[in-house]
């Protein structure tokens, strides 16, 4: 019997031969969506610089993809990708992490990356709890659930990740779950296209972890949870905050232009310095 | 009028500061990243001006952790990169030094230090930092710095920062203070062919991550930058000469660590510069940075009045001149250290030389302010009396 590789094998790094995810981790389904967006758009791993920070989902393109791939200090991945992009504006800059990485820790750096409209993918994987250390609080993780630290349940309120990145002004910003693995793939196709700061969170379930400390249960449960759980935001925008109450709102939240700061940077260059890039 | 330009040779009155921005742009560097912080701001206020017409970019982040994190990225994506700061910001900026050590990435880090610890005073000058660059960043690890004396040397030390910095794939931290950074006097900016500069070695094409050797070479190997097909692996996780993490093999942690450290310390004799004048002398007034100046001028002093005093000023500051320092102490009876603050390198130095000679430290009058020649003169007296 002859075994055919991965479609995607292509895109993978030929001696890396495993992946640190455990069973059930959604990061496969993230990292297929980003490869058959990439494929889907006629791209190379050469047009792309991939940027990741530390936690379970910064794995997903160190170091599988081959490419150029920068594994950076907890928290700031957007912080180095800004510096990459603006050095080189012509590639495709994307950064995948997770929630406890880009939205507690390095926050403030996303917050303004959307603010300055640099032309970075981001991919915010939100499994909802720090995963790789043990099962500990996130801003993520929903009031009520017992974490490790926070055995009585989370006292604190849940971060709505999207609603900030389209306050700070990212002209496209979608939030999708593991279970629509289709729609987060033309969400990344968009973003990818999208000159300026495009920002896709996926919901992604991480049944060792949150799966156990939620009783949500195993990865199929939490992905029937989030089929039942998730209504899209044309629907939601009708209803009032008790109806959406422990829904997951999925879709599309901004999709506009506006001047973009890499391009800006090139427009001065030559104004200023009549310098040629 | 400096439109375009990229060597404005010539003669001018100007501070430390602009010298220095002036340098960063003589040696090539096309990537600043910067948070306004006295006393260094004025390095970054004239490079937001200056780096757009000569084709370079210039980002004002929303703090220092984001300044040298797009400072490595940019150098990853070939740039020649800066960030330039003050303690407050070094102190914000140690994670991620280390990252820069560990990836081996080149960059300049200019540090113009002002009193502290903390919020201190912004303004008043205080080498404050000797020890927190070399030693700031958890782990294992050696930098660069040099320590300017003058507004001329924030020209020609940011210069040979950058040389180094590309040279030897790591952080190199010029380590000023408010004087050196603020004081103004003459700098002379050379002929464009007569400013060296060191470009980057980057890889052959045509071989693969895992043919490549791109990290943990005693002897600097080529970097394998970004958007050229290299397909590099950076983590400052612990990785083989390829970039590959590892966190299994003990031999390869052992190597992480090893081999970045000793790629500093196997070239230290091209990388060290002391400027040292103690020959006959009984006394050696050892110094680095504007206190140099006082060292100096105090030992004018001493030398009038019939004295046998030298003096020895450390260029380079880390990776620490040990060797030179012992030398001196064969050939003197006394050393008087002389720092702006308590004796930070002071133990370094009385480690190599405390055997050999009697080592005194002197921090001036009162703390903060430039010591008075003669304040160096009395205590010189004392000391051999």
């Amino acid at each position: 019997m002859s075994v055919s590789a991965h479609p995607f094998r292509k895109y993978m790094r030929s001696h890396v031969t495993r992946t640190t995810t455990c069973p059930g981790c959604g990061n496969g389904i993230i990292t297929q969506a980003i490869l058959r967006a990439i494929e889907e758009l006629g791209l190379e791993m050469d047009d792309f610089i991939f940027v990741s920070g530390i936690g379970c989902a910064a794995w997903i393109p160190t170091p599988l993809f081959d490419a150029d791939t920068l594994h950076t200090t907890h928290g700031r991945p957007v912080a180095f990708a800004t510096g990459v992009k603006l050095a080189l504006p012509e590639k495709n800059v994307m950064v995948a992490s997770g929630d406890g990485d880009l939205a507690a820790i390095g926050g403030n750096h996303l917050i303004h990356a959307a603010r300055r409209n640099i032309d970075l993918t981001v991919v915010l994987v939100n499994n909802g709890i720090y995963g790789m250390t043990g099962g500990q609080t996130a801003p993520t993780t929903p009031r009520g659930v017992s974490t490790i630290t926070s055995p009585y349940g989370s006292l604190e309120h849940v971060f709505d990740i999207c609603a900030m990145i389209a306050a700070a002004g990212a002209p496209y910003v979608a939030r999708w779950t593991t279970y629509h693995p289709r729609q987060m793939m033309r969400s990344i196709k968009k973003a990818i296209q999208k000159k300026g700061f495009a920002f896709v969170e996926v919901i992604s379930q991480c049944p060792v972890q949150f799966g156990r400390a939620s009783k949500l249960g195993k990865a199929v449960d939490m992905l029937k949870y989030y089929k039942k759980g998730s209504i899209r935001i044309n629907k939601a925008r009708d209803l009032d905050k008790e109806a959406l109450k422990d829904k997951i709102v999925v879709g599309e939240f901004v999709d506009t232009e506006k001047p973009e700061l890499a391009s800006e940077w090139i427009r001065l260059k030559k104004e200023v310095g009549g310098y040629i890039s | 009028m400096s439109n375009g330009k990229r060597v404005l040779t010539g003669t001018y009155f100007q501070m430390g500061n602009w010298a220095c921005a002036e340098g960063v742009i003589a040696a090539g560097c096309e990537f600043v990243a910067g948070y306004p912080i006295t006393p260094a701001s004025e390095i970054i206020n004239r490079l937001a001006q200056r780096l757009p017409q000569v084709g370079g970019t210039f980002l004002q982040t929303e703090d220092e952790i984001s300044a040298i994190c797009s400072a490595i990225g940019a150098s990853w994506a070939g740039c020649k990169a800066l960030v330039a700061t003050s303690g407050p910001g070094i102190s914000l900026m140690q994670e991620n030094i280390g990252f820069a050590v560990a990836t081996e990435t080149p960059l300049v880090i200019v540090d113009v230090q002002r009193l502290g610890p903390s919020t201190g005073v912004p303004s008043v000058g205080l080498a404050g930092d000797m020890v927190q660059v070399a030693r700031g960043s958890h782990g294992d690890y050696q930098i660069i710095a040099l320590c300017p004396e003058s507004p001329q040397e924030m020209f020609d030390l940011t210069i040979r920062a950058f040389h180094l910095a590309e040279r030897y794939r790591v952080p190199v931290f010029l380590m000023a203070d408010g004087f050196a950074g603020h004081m103004r006097e003459q700098i002379v900016i050379p002929d464009e062919d007569r400013i060296e500069i060191t470009g980057r070695k980057i890889p052959e094409p045509g071989k693969t991550t895992m043919e490549r050797q791109d990290f943990l070479d005693v002897d600097v190997a080529p970097m394998p930058v970004f958007g050229r097909g290299f397909r590099a692996h950076v983590t400052s996780s612990c990785h083989d000469e390829h970039g590959m993490r590892n966190l299994s093999d003990p031999e390869v942690m052992h190597r992480y660590i090893t081999k970045p450290i000793d790629k500093i310390l196997n070239h230290r004799d091209e990388i060290i510069q002391v400027d040292a004048d103690y020959s006959g002398a009984d006394v050696a007034l050892v110094s680095y940075g504007t206190v140099s100046r006082s060292g100096r001028a105090a030992a004018h002093l001493a030398q009038a009045q019939g004295l046998k005093v030298g003096i020895f000023r450390l260029i380079t500051c880390w990776p620490f001149p040990d060797k030179e320092v012992r030398e001196m102490s064969e050939h003197v009876d006394y050393m008087l250290v002389l720092e702006n603050n308590r004796g930070q390198l002071y133990p370094y130095i009385k480690a190599e030389a405390a055997h050999a000679c009697r080592v005194e430290f002197l921090g001036p009058q009162t703390l903060g302010q430039i010591h008075d020649p003669e304040f160096i003169l009395a205590r010189i007296k004392e000391m051999i009396k």
